[in-house]
């Protein structure tokens, strides 16, 4: 098992290096990094000293070592717009974003599992059916443009919901948060569920097709012959199998959530990083553009890292061929 | 006293894309308390379908179409799931074909055995796991503390089957219905099970339906035999007359196609053709097409009559001499 | 087993003329088969041959700046122009333009770039995963590891870093789809050919010495069209998705040629203030395209994957 996670970490790591070297090249290789990194309203004195300290006066290979160096203690550059830190301006937008994330992801699952179970239960029924529609549409159309119906509907045709923005905050275990107050969570029911839709359907789509499966399996003919209520047969013996590769994906699109997360983030105005993103682009302001994405990179390998793990948890069959292996 | 099981007249029809398949058309069979009935066919023949018919475990586009189950003077089909579910692994318990698809491989044994237990009486964990035990030990797995806490994965076939049995052996059921239990495993374990199944049935005085396409396995275990074509017994009696003296060319055909030491060096018979598709039978005798003694008088399908004082067969010819004539080269 | 009862056994007796069809007409025949999957197919080629004819079929050039008049700025659908006396069907944006013609023009826009797009990226995806099933070993698992390395990141991410760094413009969200895109029909056509590659037949041509290139194309490739075109399907339905959205976060398609996304974003501004025909009908349209593709996509992967079918 150890060996195995250390193997797995180093892949990890392996990756997460693999990006940063991608994203040097893309900064300091293919685009001019003074041009890039320094703000265009410098003076001429303040370009030399940051080209001094980025060490863009020494060889490539030097300059990623530089690069290196400086990511790993967190120096990712400093914003042209706001004049700090690239990496703090992100951090204060990493909670916003990951509230949003984490409440669509208990939405997609808590809505997608037990919708794709029914629908797999009975595939040809009118529910069953209706369900399979519904989540080819959640599938398939853009999320911008599902958020903006969202918004035509619940906030301009009928006025319910606010249209964008994060509403009042509360501190919650140090991190400022919408979900407790009342308006708060008035601002994020809409893009929670913007972003839950797409993760939704695919949920839905995975626990169907693998519920049937699983149906049809001896094993599950063998726990009905031996007694069991139908409902120990599907909350035991069905959804625990079909369990495994719901988590897989679950971990998955957590990490594609946050970047989808700048979807969302831009219809709906949600102050989080995604919109920061954009906002940046707009402003090119690179330093955050790069920050953002060296800091993106590492939580999307690092989830994945630990869906692997868990994967391996959950799986004994897994659990024991990669202790042997 | 009434017969254990006594099944009338049953219709279990698959409706598929392509039409209706009739996997069992009009099946009539019963045992006795303690006794083994082998259940013979080829594969599509409606044995399993039978089998999975009698526990209400046909999936759909299946279903039970029409006839009677009575189990113990009980009548399955009329009463319905509710009923079905407090039998099944109770008083009638169930083996399936391959022992590697019967446990759930995400579960623990101990998991899959409690279950089972308190499914159906109300004890503690500890008293189920006590049970357990004790049924992993009558089926001969040695350690069975150990065997308790394993995966499924970490067994091997035989032994997985010897897990299945336990399960089923639990509540000491009045019936099991055993659905080739041993066609997947080796030849020597086949004999451990056969023989470990047969004690286990004789002193909980179970009785046992056992499905089969081999009649070689069954010919030494059952009681009584009852051979499928097509959805129907086309021939039933005891084991020692319908394998000395089959009356159905097709029985006759099944017994000649089974290597014996008797015919060394003699060439195997075989029946000719397939078995018939069930969305296109032909009419009349349904071996009719197969058969070398096939004529206008087997158009009208022939009912299952009693040709002998116990052995019935479905057949206008049927072959009347007591033995098998060696075929000589 | 119970399922396969019916399908287990051949009927007996004289079999049947049998017409054997070559599998393009086996699978034209299965796919007429599903209504929903034909209406599917007829609202593409529809909305296809409405991108393509779009200079004769437009009522008016919509970036021709002398063709539109500010007095018919944000008329609603059905109102007639006060210049010419034309109906605007679909009403009008701010600066006057026809919703119609700029829809015509706008789908036309996303499908070139979906598209050309797609034709790069499968050229570059196959000849990467038939080298990689060919040859395999060190440089089979060299490419599969950057293939799932890039897998491993969304889109949406990849696509949007890119043009964020690269700038606006029709080559560059081409150049962006392409690379967030090969490494799926790389995997696709990898898996399949290494299947087709362990078969003894590619073993004799070798021992035919045919040359590499020869096996790899006339006998390791045509075994993996089914799966492309299944992926393509998904795939193209995909890209016309991520280039709207690309616009709508506006790093896509420049204001001078606006694909259905970036007339959405334009009309977004407005939606709240109840213009909503500027952003809806463009949304609509590129709704449409992608459902119609789906639906050919869905039919496509049953009709040519029957092991899936029940």
């Amino acid at each position: 098992m150890i060996v195995y996670l250390v193997r797995r970490a180093g892949q990890s790591v392996l990756a997460v290096v693999a990006m940063a070297v991608l994203v040097f090249l893309g900064v300091y290789a293919i685009g001019n990094p003074v041009d890039v990194l320094i703000n265009p309203e410098a003076t001429q004195a303040q370009i030399a000293a940051t080209t001094q300290r980025l060490g863009l006066d020494k060889p490539l290979w030097q300059q990623f070592g530089i690069f290196l160096g400086n990511a790993i203690h967190g120096d990712l550059g400093t914003s042209f717009v706001y004049g700090r830190p690239a990496l703090d301006i992100i951090l204060e937008r990493l909670p916003a974003t990951m509230e949003l994330a984490v409440v669509a992801l208990i939405l997609s699952v808590g809505l997608g599992v037990p919708l794709g179970v029914w629908a797999g239960l009975r595939p040809h029924g009118l529910a069953g059916k209706t369900i399979m529609g519904g989540s080819i549409l959640g599938f398939s159309l853009p999320n911008f443009w599902q958020g903006m119906l969202l918004i035509l509907v619940f906030a301009v045709l009928l006025g319910w919901l606010p249209a964008g923005g994060r509403g009042q905050t509360t501190e919650f275990m140090g991190l400022e948060v919408s979900f407790l107050t009342l308006d708060g969570l008035s601002h994020l029911i809409l893009p929670a569920i913007n972003l839950a839709l797409f993760k939704m359907s695919l949920i839905i789509r995975l626990a169907r097709a693998n519920t049937r499966e699983v149906c049809l399996q001896d094993y599950v003919k063998f726990a009905r012959a031996k007694g069991l209520s139908g409902r120990r047969v599907v909350m035991v013996h069905v959804l625990k199998n079909i369990m495994i590769p719901v988590v897989t994906i679950i971990g998955l699109e957590l990490g594609s959530m946050v970047a989808f997360a700048i979807v969302t983030e831009t219809v709906f105005a949600w102050p989080g990083m995604g919109k920061l993103l954009i906002d940046s682009i707009n402003l090119l302001d690179r330093p955050v553009i790069v920050a953002y994405l060296m800091l993106t990179v590492l939580i999307i390998v690092t989830i994945n890292f630990l869906v692997d793990v868990i994967y391996s948890l959950l799986d004994p069959r897994i659990r024991l061929s990669e202790m042997k292996g | 006293m009434s017969r254990l099981l006594e099944v009338r007249d049953l219709h279990t029809h698959f409706f598929t894309r392509d039409g209706v398949a009739r996997a069992v058309d009009g099946v009539s069979l019963s045992v006795d308390r303690g006794e083994i009935l082998g259940l013979v066919g080829e594969s599509g023949s409606g044995k399993s379908v039978t089998g999975f018919s009698i526990l209400g475990l046909v999936d759909p586009p299946g279903r039970v179409v029409s006839g009677q189950i009575l189990f113990d003077g009980q009548d399955l089909v009329a009463g319905g799931e509710g009923a079905l579910r407090h039998l099944r692994g109770k008083r009638i318990a169930m083996i399936f074909q391959d022992p590697m698809m019967t446990l759930n491989p995400v579960l623990r044994i101990d998991t899959q055995m409690i279950e089972t237990v308190r499914a159906h009486v109300d004890v503690s964990r500890d008293e189920a796991l006590r049970r357990s035990r004790e049924a992993l030990v009558a089926v001969g797995i040695s350690s069975p503390d150990e065997r308790l806490q394993s995966y499924p994965h970490q067994f091997s076939g035989g032994m997985r089957q010897r897990v299945a049995i336990a399960i089923a052996m639990l509540h000491k059921p009045d019936l099991i219905i055993a659905d080739e239990p041993t066609t997947a495993l080796d030849v020597t374990i086949q004999a451990q099970i056969l023989s470990e199944v047969q004690t286990l049935c004789a002193e909980a005085g179970t009785a046992l339906i056992w499905i089969t396409h081999d009649l070689a396995v069954v010919s030494g275990l059952a009681d009584r035999l009852a051979v499928m074509y097509a959805g129907r017994i086309i021939e039933e009696g005891p084991t020692s007359r319908i394998i000395a003296a089959p009356m159905h060319p097709y029985t006759r055909g099944l017994i000649e196609s089974v290597p014996h030491g008797k015919r060394h060096g003699a060439l195997l018979s075989q029946i000719k053709g397939m078995t018939p598709s069930l969305l296109k039978l032909p009419s009349g005798c349904k071996f009719r097409p197969r058969c070398p003694r096939a004529d206008d008088a087997c158009t009208p399908e022939p009912p299952l009559e009693a040709a002998r004082p116990g052995h019935s067969v479905r057949c206008v010819h049927p072959h009347t001499e007591s033995r098998i004539e060696v075929p000589t080269t | 087993m119970t399922n396969s009862i019916a399908s287990d056994l051949e009927p007996v007796g004289t079999p049947g003329p049998v017409r054997i069809d070559s599998p393009v007409r086996r699978v034209a025949k299965e796919f007429v088969e599903d209504p929903v999957a034909v209406v599917g197919l007829v609202l593409f080629v529809l909305i296809a041959l409405i991108a393509i004819l779009a200079p004769w079929l437009a009522p008016q050039n919509p970036y021709d700046l002398a063709q539109l008049d500010i007095m018919d700025g944000g008329l609603p659908p059905g109102e007639v122009s006060f210049g010419t006396g034309d109906t605007y069907w679909l009403g009008t944006d701010q600066q006057g333009r026809d919703m119609v013609s700029a829809i015509i023009y706008g789908l036309r826009i996303s499908l070139v770039v979906a598209t050309m797009s797609l034709g790069i990226a499968i050229t570059i995806g196959t000849v990467v995963g038939v080298t990689a099933a060919y040859f395999g070993g060190k440089l089979d698992s060299f490419i599969m590891r950057i293939v799932d390395l890039q897998l491993s990141f969304p889109a949406i991410l990849v696509a949007l870093i890119l043009l964020a760094l690269l700038g606006r413009g029709v080559d560059k969200v081409i150049l962006a789809l392409v690379i967030v895109q090969w490494a799926y029909y790389a995997r696709t056509v990898r898996s399949s050919a290494i299947v087709e590659r362990r078969k003894d037949y590619i073993d004799a041509a070798r021992c035919l010495a045919l040359s590499n290139r020869r096996i790899m194309f006339r006998h390791l490739l045509p075994n993996c069209v089914p799966p492309l075109i299944v992926v393509a399907t998904v795939q193209i339905a995909q890209a016309i998705a991520l280039e709207a959205t690309l616009s709508f976060l506006g790093v896509g398609v420049p204001i001078t040629e606006p694909s259905l996304g970036l007339l959405i974003a334009n009309g977004y501004d407005y939606l709240l203030s109840g213009r909503y025909w500027i952003s809806l009908f463009p949304g609509i349209a590129l709704v449409l395209t992608i459902i119609a593709i789906n639906l050919v996509g869905d039919r496509l992967r049953d009709v040519l994957n029957p092991r899936l079918s029940t």
